[in-house]
């Protein structure tokens, strides 16, 4: 294992849809500063777009919808848990997000006089555009990374933050193919890694058949919290349906702009709602629950122009394997409706609201390190927000490199770090990586999978933190099986995160993302207020505590608005 | 420890026939790295059963070599 050295002046880790935007955003603003796109894949096709996008799903269009009246609609999805500054600039700046992609070749959907074809999926106002060819985003993405000269290292996974008297000075890194160690130093860093997708096990029994794209394993949650950073309401998870045994959406909010929507066994309509929300994956699971179930999404009622139509976006975009795996059941909408299930949990503040605990700039408690994307808290922050996000914190890292210096690594941490890495290979005939994360995920499904009941939650965590014995047990015969080593690692301290903080909350919000069974009802008496989870840098333990939120940029009655989608 | 290796349905099917032997454009692109190419034949193989059945490999491949099926327990 050779060590490679490196310094630049902003560090990127994470090439996806935020990590692309802040390095050409660094770049345009600084262009004589060094900055490094590290990437565990390649980012020709890596993270959550990794196969493009059918649609926006949070775009605030002049004319359409204001920042605020964004900012008021996601506080009250959001049960009121949010940092509104936060939200708004995704309000404020998608706009323009928009306009720049479509600059570089995006194509979103507009109407026969040329205006943005928004669609109505929220509860209230219209905040969906599709993209009918949002196939090559990603490619776009990674063209603009190159052509802004943009240095990227391909096959590189981060595997912890270096940090010198609490500043974030640099990363250290595993390539995933030779097995050498990086140590990079750079004077800010921003971690844009994605969510953390493999913390449930998917029911078809794949590891890595998860709904988020398995390379991201909480990478970023797991290395923020080693370095000592504050991670907000991680008892928010993130649950979706699903098309059953498939591990993609159904893709409602593509469908229900076209008169498709969300069925029980009988046909009927049980939500009012297709936006994701914890509320409606709650009727979901109730509607499952009642002996009304299964839930599909149905089409079947629409003219033929239309499916077709419907096809055509979700054939193409984002996960284009359903079509096979629907020819290959014999399935087809024009008859049959889309089967779906609730997936495994996961945590994502792209789609609900648990993560790094960012502000505004996207900073995180933790000078010199900022957060942005599926992993950083701004809730339902989605692809619009990774983008916007990855903006904000890239612009404003460029103004904070400016007086500072590299900090000085710590030889002792590096040595440590490489005896880590270096202990599954140095025991081959361990225990595989497979089998170890799925007894861990396994465990996850057994004790966290909501409804949450405390003595689970209890057992669950006693078993997270007694995995850690059992990962010095992994064995890896390869580069890329070290690679999945040090993955689990990150998805433990996820679990046990994830554990904590949900009996920490004794009170249920968010719908089934933290439906507690011993304490049903919301009370926001005693927990209108974020969870902070910080590792304790006296003794390594895990603490957890209450914060205040923000005070609101606009105030939101949230007695009177209740986030309720259940048809009556 | 005793290791063994088990029969599994896979979802990445190379045509050998079709696959270029200096060509490596479904190993560059795809997110998990499961591909690899076979040292005796210059053949591209799925050598870690790690999918997501997302089809980068499929789509970038210059000559349809690569056809992605839902692997069995999906089926």
């Amino acid at each position: 294992m050779e060590i490679i050295n490196l310094e630049v002046d902003f560090l990127v880790v994470g090439g996806g849809t935020a990590g692309c935007m802040a390095a050409v955003k660094a770049k345009q603003k600084s262009p004589d500063s060094s900055v490094l796109v590290l990437e565990k894949a390649n980012i020709r096709r890596s993270g959550a777009i990794a196969m493009g996008m059918d649609g926006v799903n949070t775009a605030v269009i002049p004319g359409n919808s204001t920042p605020e009246q964004y900012v008021r609609e996601i506080t009250i999805a959001n049960d009121g848990i949010l940092d509104q500054s936060a939200v708004h600039k995704t309000g404020l700046l998608g706009f323009d997000v928009i306009q720049e992609l479509e600059e570089w070749g995006v194509k979103f959907q507009k109407d026969n006089e040329g205006k943005y074809d928004l669609k109505q999926v929220h509860r209230v106002g219209k905040y969906v555009l599709p993209m009918p060819e949002g196939k090559d985003l990603k490619k776009i993405l990674s063209r603009q990374v190159k052509r802004n000269k943009i240095k990227v290292i391909n096959r590189v996974m981060a595997t912890s933050v270096l940090t010198q008297n609490g500043r974030a000075i640099g990363i250290t890194g595993l390539d995933v193919r030779s097995g050498d160690m990086y140590v990079i130093k750079s004077k800010a860093i921003l971690l844009c890694t994605g969510a953390c997708g493999r913390l449930g096990l998917p029911a078809s029994g794949y590891l890595y058949g998860t709904y988020e794209n398995p390379t991201n394993a909480g990478d970023g949650y797991s290395m923020a919290y080693q370095a000592g950073a504050k991670l907000s309401n991680i008892e928010c998870f993130q649950i979706n349906p699903l098309i059953k045994d498939y591990n993609g959406p159904a893709c409602a909010y593509v469908a229900s702009p076209f008169g498709a929507y969300t069925a029980n066994a009988t046909g009927n309509r049980f939500i009012s709602c297709d936006y994701w929300s914890g509320q409606m994956m709650l009727e979901v699971w109730r509607e499952l629950n009642s002996g009304k179930g299964p839930v599909h999404l149905k089409m079947y009622h629409l003219d033929e122009s239309t499916i077709s139509e419907i096809e055509s976006i979700l054939f193409d975009n984002e996960r284009p394997s359903r079509e096979r795996f629907h020819a290959g059941r014999g399935e087809n909408y024009r008859r049959d409706g889309v089967e779906m299930n609730i997936s495994e949990i996961g945590l994502c503040s792209g789609h609900s609201a648990s993560g790094v605990q960012v502000d505004e700039f996207m900073r995180t408690s933790i000078p010199g390190l900022y957060a942005a994307g599926d992993m950083a808290n701004v809730p339902h922050n989605y692809m619009i927000g990774a983008f916007v996000s990855g903006r904000v914190a890239a612009e404003h890292a460029m103004d904070y490199i400016k007086d500072i210096d590299h900090g000085d690594v710590d030889s002792d941490f590096i040595n440590t770090e490489r005896e880590r890495l270096l202990a599954p290979l140095n025991n081959p005939n361990g225990i595989p990586h497979t089998q170890v994360e799925y007894k861990l995920r396994r465990f996850v499904n057994d004790y966290l999978q909501p409804p949450k009941s405390p003595k689970n939650m209890k057992i669950g965590l006693e078993k997270f933190i007694d995995y850690k014995n059992v990962l010095d047990e992994l064995g890896a015969r390869d580069p890329h099986e070290l690679m999945r080593c040090m993955e689990i690692h990150f998805i433990r301290d996820c679990a046990e995160m994830a554990a904590k903080a949900s009996l920490y909350r004794t009170e249920s919000r968010w719908g089934l993302y933290h439906y507690r069974l011993d304490f049903p009802n919301r009370n926001d008496d005693e927990w209108m207020c974020n969870t902070i989870i910080k590792k304790s840098l006296e003794n390594n333990e895990m603490t957890i505590f209450k914060e205040d939120l923000k005070p609101y940029l606009f105030d939101v009655n949230l007695n009177k608005e209740k986030y309720d989608v259940s048809v009556a | 420890m005793a290791l063994t290796n088990n029969r599994v349905d896979v979802p990445v099917i190379v045509d050998e026939s079709k696959c270029l032997d200096k060509c490596k454009a479904c190993i560059e692109v795809c997110p998990l790295d499961v591909l690899v190419k076979n040292p005796d034949t210059g053949k591209a193989y799925m050598k870690y059963d790690e999918c997501w059945f997302c089809l980068p490999c499929e789509k970038e491949c210059p000559t349809g070599a690569i056809t992605v099926q839902i692997p069995f327990l999906l089926r």
